[in-house]
């Protein structure tokens, strides 16, 4: 199967790299190979020099301070950086975290882990729409809280929480406010000033960037942040990230988050009015619903659940031509729905039967058009042979009847 | 995960999909699985009274394109097949014939239920005790 014929509607999973990322980043590996910790040879000082350079380019799309972002391998590392380092470094103030169901598992798992080493975590339940509930957050909020963990964009739905609204909540309480960016940064404004983020986690290659390399922002004024590392060894990256630094990654990543600076307005515009078409296109179906809050979200994400289909067996009908995801994650051998979705309170057949749609930087209208088409006849050719199509045509109620659970 | 050429086979031309009148005496009908597992299928049964063959076969099914493949091969196989024959079919059979993965044994599984309760309804109607169907591992 020639993967180049398949349209990409996968963004959220991961970008493809832009080539004007990869241009910057070749004479790195071969030419300019240098340790960026070498100080004493020319090999050294130029691998340095492309990470400082790098290190604005990163700073700059997020308002930050340069000294302010810590390289790693991703955004599952910075995840697991930001939580276990501050529930490390602050544990002489409290044992506390708060965050919310729908976090990505990165933040979950570590927010798991956190639990069974002493630590304490309370896990808001979102609102049918996606958002958490700010006066709930606020009284969870104990004297014994260090951190809220807050995502900003969601990979699934790509709901965007009011970080604002919790920044200030965490700022009156004293409690640091770490967000999950991975999905946001470099496709909306993101501003830590702004938005009074004490820790961020992103990643390049959700970014039309390499793979391998992301950054945890770590304030380091008002107030100074402090994580303890979580990689022990050289004392790289103000001794919170040892490591030799990855340095055609970084270069690729300070070049992607430059390109997102320039273009993003105009991108988000495009991105958006090309989603709304898709959804508009897909809702002419009868029984297709918007997972999610619909204004509060990322322009390229859209996620649809068609009832009385079923979300593997769907993709199975243009998955040659489309590549894209289901909310649900029987693809992954687990046969459980999205818990993103089912915290939504969607049922488990809704969940089940929900398309994730991530578009990007080289999705264009055409691939839109032809993605409708092949959804709404796969749709609707499913569901003359869903026997839960003909009970609803029917007028059965489909929670009356007794299923024999397997 | 790539799918077998039959699975493929059967979810682009599906047999025998469709719906057959429940009301009557020699249609037996069986529904199985739960939306909320992401799979139901509906196999439905026409014998002939005579005979006591399978004349017709049909389904729906809601679930991925091996549950689709597993109903629709079901039906395949049924037609033709007295009732009592028709009981012998193993999911290990449309495993088998399907190359289903381990995760999609569940699918086969679930067409072989459903064959059982049609015939099972089917036999109900007719006056016939239910038979006790062998608790397979779902």
């Amino acid at each position: 199967m020639n993967a180049h014929q398949t349209i990409y509607l996968d963004n959220n999973a991961t970008t493809p790299m832009d080539p004007r990322v990869l241009e910057t980043m070749l004479p790195y590996f071969v030419e300019k190979f240098g340790n960026a910790a070498s100080r004493s040879h020319p090999y050294g000082w130029v691998a340095e020099e492309a990470v400082d350079y790098a290190r604005e380019q990163v700073a700059s799309l997020i308002n930050a301070d340069p000294k302010e972002i810590i390289f790693t391998s991703g955004a599952t590392e910075a995840d697991n950086l930001a939580l276990k380092g501050v529930f490390e470094m602050y544990a002489t103030k409290g044992n506390h975290i708060i965050t919310c169901t729908t976090e990505h598992k990165a933040v979950l798992d570590s927010c798991k882990h956190i639990e069974k080493i002493g630590g304490q975590v309370t896990y808001l339940e979102v609102q049918p729409d996606g958002l958490i509930d700010l006066q709930e957050l606020e009284n969870a909020i104990t004297d014994k809280t260090i951190l809220i963990a807050i995502m900003y964009g969601n990979n699934e739905i790509g709901v965007v929480q009011p970080i604002r609204d919790i920044s200030k909540i965490a700022r009156k309480h004293g409690v640091l406010l770490f967000t999950d960016g991975t999905q946001a940064v470099g496709k909306i404004p993101v501003d830590v000033m702004a938005d009074g983020i004490d820790l961020m986690a992103f990643s390049a290659h959700k970014m039309y960037g390499p793979k391998g390399v992301g950054a945890l922002y770590v304030r380091r004024k008002n107030p100074r942040v402090k994580v303890t590392a979580q990689m022990d060894g050289g004392g790289h990256e103000r001794g919170m990230r040892s490591g030799t630094l990855n340095v055609p990654g970084i270069v690729g990543f300070g070049k992607a988050c430059e390109l997102c600076k320039n273009e993003m307005e105009a991108e988000a515009k495009r991105l958006s009015t090309m989603r709304d078409r898709l959804e508009k296109g897909l809702l002419v179906l009868e029984e297709a619903y918007v997972n999610g809050n619909r204004e509060h979200r990322l322009p390229h994400t859209a996620n649809v659940s068609f009832k009385y289909v079923e979300g593997e067996g769907l993709m199975m009908g243009f998955n040659k031509n489309i590549a894209l995801s289901s909310g649900s994650a029987c693809t992954s051998a687990s046969l459980e729905p999205s818990y993103v979705l089912k915290a939504l309170g969607l049922g488990d057949d809704l969940a089940h039967s929900s398309l994730r749609f991530g578009l990007g930087r080289f999705t264009t209208e055409e691939e839109i058009d032809f993605t409708i088409q092949s959804v709404k006849d796969t749709v609707t050719k499913l569901r003359e042979m869903s026997p839960l199509w003909e009970m609803f045509k029917e007028g059965i109620d489909l929670d009356k009847i007794e299923w024999s659970h397997h | 995960m790539a799918y077998s050429e039959k699975v493929i086979d059967h979810y682009q031309h599906p047999k025998n999909v469709g719906t057959l009148d429940k009301s009557k005496t020699n249609v037996g009908t069986g529904l199985v699985g739960a939306p909320e597992c992401g799979d139901v299928m509906r196999l439905q049964i026409e014998v002939d009274e005579v005979s006591g063959i399978i004349q017709d076969a049909k389904f729906k099914t809601f679930g991925c394109g091996s549950a689709i493949a597993s109903s629709s091969l079901a039906t395949e196989w049924l037609k033709g097949k007295t009732v009592d024959q028709a009981l012998t079919i193993d999911n290990m059979d449309i495993v088998e014939e399907l190359n289903l993965p381990p995760v999609k044994i569940h699918c086969s599984v679930l067409a072989e239920d459903a064959i059982k309760a049609a015939i099972n309804d089917y036999r109900s109607k007719n006056g016939m005790p239910v038979l006790e169907t062998e608790e397979k591992h779902h």
